[in-house]
């Protein structure tokens, strides 16, 4: 009788467990929050750990595993304190002192990819085991929007202890799912924990992140109802998606960019390109292209004309420096002014299809104008070693976004970042990116991003171009999605109907 | 037979440090500096400086073939940077998949490519012949990408029969495991099978103008007979080289087929390796592959001593 119920209630169960499959545009790499370096590998994250904070719709900052936050006078000390009752997938609490613990791994840990935006971390202090205290070494707005990201994520100091530098294999966090298995290159599994503070918001059983690099194949899959959701749909494929009444489509505009980086003084080879340097050529280079056009032939309308590190929607865009309408008259006047009516460069580009479609139109575009733009088509790593040694002219490359604006200039365009590829440096800016980040008010910062934007608009390190839409698509019995611009696919309130 | 085997085998040792030499080497060569490839977007100097030591990027090559041949003779291939597991786990992990979708394309490759080969042979310039090859043409000339997408879209969005791709183990359902492996195997297989096809037509029009057959017939034998026991078993001889040199092919992994399907195979495992700059999982898969590439062919060697007794001298 007992073996009969058991059997009834287990087949109960199996009619009831719903799994969500997932479609991945790659597959992540390590899953420790510390060392993870991917964009996809934060997507599956957002199942397995909860972050101190996260991004609503609006990009606004709101609360997860903490519930409020007091910043010091001096702004150099940031007080949060922590939602009460929470535990990691192993039963061990997420306390303050679990959170001493995590910040601490994250900056001391070799290996650790977190270092970087925690540097201004002095030290963690546990006031009782609901409050935490970070003491910083200078006043550092983006802090919070820091947190929201992979820094903000808590991973069970036990099994980060026991399993060192092995954890990424198997992790244990305090998200909505645990983690069950995961085999490269083809799936990860990830199940509901049970004891998950906000689990009223959990409707599924299981997790499946399925990573399927072709678009068309894992469109095809979502088509054929093998994978309930898919990320990063082609442009090319929306239109027919449209029409199909099975599936629903979400987009946002991403909080990444994509642009062009411009050698202005990496290596000599800058000084060698008239592009790299006379500032009247890149005005020229900028004035032939035609965002708009970009969009609609190459993205097929799928992203956003953008002239800055953020959207133009976004509260940081500097207002005083407005996307430039195409002016070929004016760029074939200035081309004169330089001297050089027909100026010659090397634009490398990345291989994939996107960017190949776009180097095309620019290169088209620019021609116009009197450019004579010549396509270096380069394998990635390939690419950012050339970047990074400065053996370029200009060279195509966007990046994923942070949720802080700080996130998407200050490593770029500040004299010692480490992705600066234009080898931009200038005291005003620096001292402008220094204050953006130092100032806590919103307007002051806004006022310092606006100067930046002015002056960044002058000299062109990088001409921006576009912020390309997150495309998502998934079946039309889906409920529950929020499109945050992170591109992050959040699991609390998704069901399927 | 044992000293030929054993000569054969002594032969393993130095051409596998070659091998071994080579990969290494050639890897080298690869443009892009590993610890900027794996220190992510961010590029914080200090993970790049710690990538850098970890795989001893900064010592000469003498020193780092060295630090990595010595593990591999412990029987430790290193581990991959980018997932944090051993190789030689991701190599036992993806091995069962790549030898079942291998194991598959070969039996359908052979069961076309052997039936139309003779076929073709036997009723040589007729509408059999010509259609045969024809269907070597395009199995030859059809991108396997291409073909798997449009068998996709046939068979897993349109008619909704098989999954579209990915992969189930055989352990947990054999039915979802081979509704999942028959398209890339099709495609894998079509594409030898074609040039199974050619060789085996050839050799079979070979041997059916020899001597022995022409008496075979004589002797009034069964076309049937002459055909199945007495041509084709010598014709099978080039093809059992050429059958064991595609197997080994497949092995090393199947990267555009795998990629489409999501199979979690060799290739992609490699094509994934290989964009990352995970340099110790490219080595260990290679040598690997290579190894099994070099058993496969001591193998088919000995596989003669069964088929052809003049061997056995």
């Amino acid at each position: 009788m007992k073996l009969l119920a058991f059997a009834l209630l287990f087949a109960v169960t199996s009619v009831n467990a719903q799994t969500l499959r997932i479609g991945l545009a790659e597959d992540p790499d390590v899953l420790d929050p510390t060392r993870a370096r991917t964009f996809v590998g934060r997507i599956v994250f957002a199942g397995l750990c909860d972050k101190l904070f996260d991004l609503d719709e609006k990009l606004r900052i709101v609360p997860q595993l903490a519930t409020g936050y007091e910043w010091s006078k001096d702004n150099k000390a940031l007080l949060i304190k922590l939602r009460s009752g929470v535990t990691f997938h192993d039963g061990e609490k997420m306390d303050a002192a679990a959170v001493k613990y995590n910040l601490e791994r994250h900056k001391n840990m070799k290996g650790s990819s977190r270092r970087g935006e925690l540097a201004v971390v002095s030290s963690v202090e546990v006031v009782d085991p609901a409050t935490v205290k970070i003491n910083l070494a200078a006043p550092f707005a983006p802090l919070l929007a820091v947190l929201t990201d992979r820094a903000g994520m808590m991973v069970s100091p036990k099994a980060a202890e026991a399993l060192g530098e092995k954890f990424g294999a198997s992790p244990v966090c305090s998200g909505p799912f645990k983690f069950v298995e995961r085999i490269a290159q083809d799936r990860m599994v990830l199940e509901r924990f049970p004891n998950y503070w906000n689990k009223g918001e959990i409707h599924f059983d299981r997790i499946v992140y399925q990573p399927i690099v072709d678009a068309t194949v894992r469109l095809a899959n979502l088509r054929s109802g093998q994978l309930d959701f898919i990320e990063r749909v082609a442009p090319s494929d929306i239109p027919s998606l449209r029409n199909d009444s099975r599936f629903r489509i979400a987009k946002i505009v991403e909080i990444g960019y994509q642009g062009i980086t411009i050698n202005l003084a990496k290596s000599d080879l800058a000084q060698k390109n008239p592009l790299g340097k006379d500032a009247r050529v890149r005005e020229a280079f900028e004035l032939s292209l035609d965002r708009d056009a970009i969009v609609r032939v190459a993205m097929d309308g799928e992203a956003q004309p953008g002239n800055q590190w953020v959207a133009p929607a976004n509260l940081y865009y500097g207002k005083s420096a407005p996307i430039p309408k195409r002016n070929i008259e004016r760029a074939k006047q200035l081309l004169k002014e330089a001297g050089v009516p027909n100026p010659s460069f090397t634009m490398m580009t990345p291989t994939t299809s996107d960017a190949q479609r776009i180097a095309q139109v620019v290169q088209a575009m620019a021609k116009d104008a009197g450019f004579d733009v010549k396509i270096h088509s380069t394998e990635f790593a390939t690419s950012l070693n050339l970047a990074d040694k400065g053996q370029f002219e200009a060279y195509l490359i966007g990046w994923s976004g942070r949720a802080d604006p700080d996130g998407n200039l200050h490593t770029m365009l500040s004299c010692k970042g480490p992705t600066n590829y234009a080898g931009y440096c200038k005291d005003d800016v620096e001292a402008l990116i220094t204050q953006s980040r130092t100032t806590l008010d919103t307007e002051s910062r806004a006022a310092a991003y606006d100067k930046i934007a002015q002056q960044v608009q002058k000299d062109r390190p990088i001409i921006y171009l576009y912020h390309r839409h997150w495309l998502w698509a998934h079946t039309n019995k889906l409920s529950g999605l929020r499109a945050v611009p992170d591109g992050m696919v959040r699991l609390q309130g998704l069901k399927m109907n | 037979m044992s000293q030929y085997l054993l000569r054969r085998l002594a032969t393993i040792v130095p051409t596998l440090f070659f091998v071994s030499v080579l990969i290494f080497g050639l890897q080298q060569l690869l443009p892009g500096d590993p610890a900027i490839a794996l220190a992510g977007e961010e590029r914080d100097p200090e993970t790049i400086r710690y990538l850098r030591a970890k795989f001893h990027l900064d010592e000469p090559l003498p020193v780092r073939y060295w630090h990595w041949a010595s593990g591999v003779l412990q029987g430790d291939l290193g581990e991959s940077v980018r997932i944090q597991k051993p190789v030689t786990e991701l190599i036992l992990e993806k091995l069962p998949v790549t030898i079942q979708l291998a194991a598959m394309a070969m039996v359908i490759a052979l069961l076309i490519g052997i039936t139309a080969g003779v076929v073709s042979a036997v009723k040589k310039d007729t509408w059999w012949d010509y259609g045969a090859n024809v269907f070597a043409l395009w199995g030859l000339s059809t991108p396997n990408f291409w073909l798997g997408i449009l068998l996709i879209l046939l068979f897993a969005v349109e008619l909704g029969w098989l999954p579209a791709s990915g992969y189930v183990s055989p352990f947990e359902d054999l039915g979802a495991n081979l509704s999942a492996m028959i398209m890339p195997a099709f495609v894998l297989g079509n594409a030898i099978a074609a040039v199974l096809m050619r060789h085996t037509r050839s050799a079979m029009l070979q041997v059916l103008s020899s001597d022995y057959v022409r008496t075979a017939r004589a002797k009034g034998l069964n076309e049937r007979v002459v055909i199945l026991k007495h041509a084709l078993r010598n014709a099978l001889i080039p093809i059992i080289t050429l059958g064991a040199l595609e197997f080994g092919t497949l092995l090393s992994g199947a990267v555009l087929t795998e990629q489409v399907f999501t199979i979690p195979g060799f290739g992609k495992l490699i094509v994934d390796a290989v964009f990352n700059r995970d340099y110790l999982v490219v080595q260990g898969v290679v040598l690997f592959t290579a190894t099994v590439y070099i058993t496969l062919n001591l193998l088919a060697d000995l596989a003669y001593f069964l088929v052809n007794p003049r061997m056995r001298v």
